[in-house]
């Protein structure tokens, strides 16, 4: 079963009459690591909630591979979708750190083995082992954020999803991140992420979708998206440090690492050893 | 004048061993903007709860020297008094919506009502800070019916309306988006330039470089810099200490390897100085 994810046409409004989603239609093929960026707001956390059942179109529809979110409980949903929630505070609720992250595992039916061998895998990729019988809520905001981190990659879903994971995180903590995507990457699984932190989506995600006003303003590679200034702009974000750096420098086209910038400029500067 | 003096200072959170604020000393002058930059654990969050009586008076724990904000002992002073010279922006938005209210509008007032403001000077302030934070569009909402950023911008107002002669932000564009931040470091340097004292926990080296006037960096509990933005955030303690640097440092610093950055020149920590460095350097 492919887990692709097709969105079609997909409205949504809260309860109290605000509008967050406008007629989004999106596919994300399995495998696809994708970050969506925006202005507060513009609708990110509505849209994802939408991807695990938590929330449910107004109008449109949402799929899993080939289930309709409409049709599966959200527990359900759990199986094949992971969310890591933008405040940990709205996931977190067991007495310690090791049961908290036993409970999406253990409730999804795994054998034991598979439960406490995923528990100890999340434990350690995000260095929580000496943590583990600590309650959760002594642990400082930063510490509990890891926890929903590795809460969520226990269950060991196809599709998994983080909520602004490089919130608070320290320099260190936000490298640690990149790598722990990169091996859900390889491990076959989706990745989405929703993020401000411009530089860390330039450098680690392949699509990057821009959304303004509940709708889908931008969708592509980091080198046509940093490209649209303006339609960034029109969302309140800036294209990542480098980006800007290169374009005032004119050294082109759009560049956006610290491997790509110095590549650009070394080819600036070949060019002018030449003339 | 000195608005801030720490001498001494150590803290211990109740039954803990090791101190999460280590023998800090130093002062802040009456409207500087001070950036305080550390690792994940470093004590950014506790030196804002020592500058704000949260620490001790909150989380009680084991202080020891002095801290003196506005001439106030805070260790000799009630929270209720300290918090009419010194506002805390939590690090978390959600510590800081009281609870107690049903709107934007009336979350942002809470505040004022306590300083005792008299009515008729309560609303140009506040629809003045709404404007500032971008949230006038909320003020009917329920403050729990908005997103993340929106959120954390209600938080913000509601210290920011209250103008405390030191404001103490712990990480208050966390979750905002890019143009967001900026705007929120531009207004926070503007009221500095007017006189307010400000005290700020950040992880954003590139908004520290550009608009704070000195920033200390802490590890361990401990202040291993204090100076000014483009001294302290070149130095190579902070890769050691996990802070990490700006994008402009790091290009700058391997192009200087490969001769593509003038060897003299100092490296850049905001987005001019590195223009003008490559630029120095083309043709
Ligand atoms: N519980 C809620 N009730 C009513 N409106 C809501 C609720 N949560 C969010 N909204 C509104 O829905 C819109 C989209 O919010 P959403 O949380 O999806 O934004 P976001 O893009 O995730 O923003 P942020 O970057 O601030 O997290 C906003 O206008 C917001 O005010
Ligand atoms: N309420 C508390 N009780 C006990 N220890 C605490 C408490 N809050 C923080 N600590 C500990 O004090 C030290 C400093 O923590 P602090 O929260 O000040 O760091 P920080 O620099 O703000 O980190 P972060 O970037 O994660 O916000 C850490 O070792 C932390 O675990
Ligand atoms: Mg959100
Ligand atoms: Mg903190």
């Amino acid at each position: 079963m492919s887990m692709r994810i097709a969105i079609e046409n997909l409205h949504f409004t809260y309860p109290s009459g605000v509008v967050a989603l406008r007629n989004v239609t999106l596919a994300i093929e399995a495998g696809e690591q994708l970050a969506i960026i925006g202005q507060n707001g513009s609708g990110k956390t509505t849209l994802i909630k939408q991807l695990n059942g938590l929330l449910r179109p107004s109008q449109g529809t949402v799929r899993i591979g080939d289930w309709l979110t409409t049709e599966h409980s959200v527990a359900k949903m759990a199986a094949r979708v992971g969310y890591v929630f933008q405040n940990p505070d709205d996931q977190l609720f067991k007495g310690t750190v090791r049961d908290e992250v036993r409970f999406g595992p253990g409730n999804l039916g795994f054998p034991a083995e598979k439960i406490e061998l995923l528990v100890q895998q999340a434990l350690t990729l995000l260095e929580l082992t000496d943590k583990a019988d600590v309650n959760p809520y002594d642990l400082t905001a930063t510490w509990r954020k890891r926890v929903a981190m590795a809460a969520v990659l226990a269950m060991d879903t196809p599709i998994v999803i983080f909520d602004e994971p490089t919130t608070g995180q320290d320099y260190q903590s936000v490298q640690r991140l990149a790598q722990i995507f990169q091996t859900l990457h390889e491990q076959g699984k989706t990745v989405i992420a929703i993020s401000h932190d411009i530089d860390f989506v330039a450098e680690n995600f392949s699509r990057i979708v821009v959304m303004g006003q509940g709708q889908v303003l931008l969708d592509g590679p980091a080198q046509t998206v940093f490209a649209q200034a303006e339609v960034l702009n029109s969302t309140d974000v800036e294209p990542p440090q480098l980006t800007r750096l290169g374009q005032r420098l004119a050294i082109g086209p759009v560049v956006y690492t610290v491997e790509n910038f110095l590549a650009a400029l070394r080819k600036e500067n070949d060019m002018q050893g030449e003339r | 004048m000195a608005i801030i003096a720490i001498q001494n200072l150590t803290y211990h959170y109740p039954q803990t061993t090791q101190p999460a604020l280590q023998d800090l000393s130093f002062q802040v002058e009456e409207g500087e903007f001070v950036a305080v930059i550390g690792a994940n654990g470093a004590g950014k969050s506790t030196l804002c709860y020592a500058l704000t009586g949260f620490a001790p008076h909150f989380f009680r724990g084991e202080m020891s020297g002095q801290v003196l904000v506005a001439g106030l002992d805070t260790r000799h002073t009630p929270l209720e008094e300290l918090m009419l010279v010194a506002g805390l922006v939590f690090q978390n938005p959600g510590n800081q919506i009281s609870g107690a209210k049903f709107t934007v509008y009336e979350e942002i007032a809470f505040g004022l009502e306590n300083l005792g403001v008299p009515p008729a000077e309560m609303r140009p302030r506040i629809d003045r800070i709404m404007a500032l934070t971008g949230i006038t569009d909320f003020a009917n909402r329920s403050p729990y019916a908005l997103s993340g950023g929106q959120q954390q911008r209600v938080a913000l107002a509601s210290i920011l309306v209250m103008e405390p002669k030191l404001l103490v932000l712990d990480e208050p564009t966390s979750q905002l988006d890019p143009i967001g931040s900026r705007e929120v470091f531009e207004t926070i340097r503007a009221m500095s330039k007017q006189g307010m004292t400000v005290i700020m926990a950040e992880h954003k080296l590139e908004w520290v470089a550009t608009f704070a006037d000195r920033v200390i960096a802490l590890a361990n509990g401990e202040i291993i810099l204090n100076g000014p933005p483009a001294e302290v955030l070149t130095s190579p303690l902070l890769i050691e200490h996990h802070i990490g640097q700006t994008r402009y440092t790091t290009v700058a610093k391997q192009a200087q390897a490969e001769q593509l950055w003038p060897p003299e020149r100092a490296l850049p920590v905001v987005i001019d100085e590195a223009e003008a460095g490559f630029r120095a350097y083309k043709k």
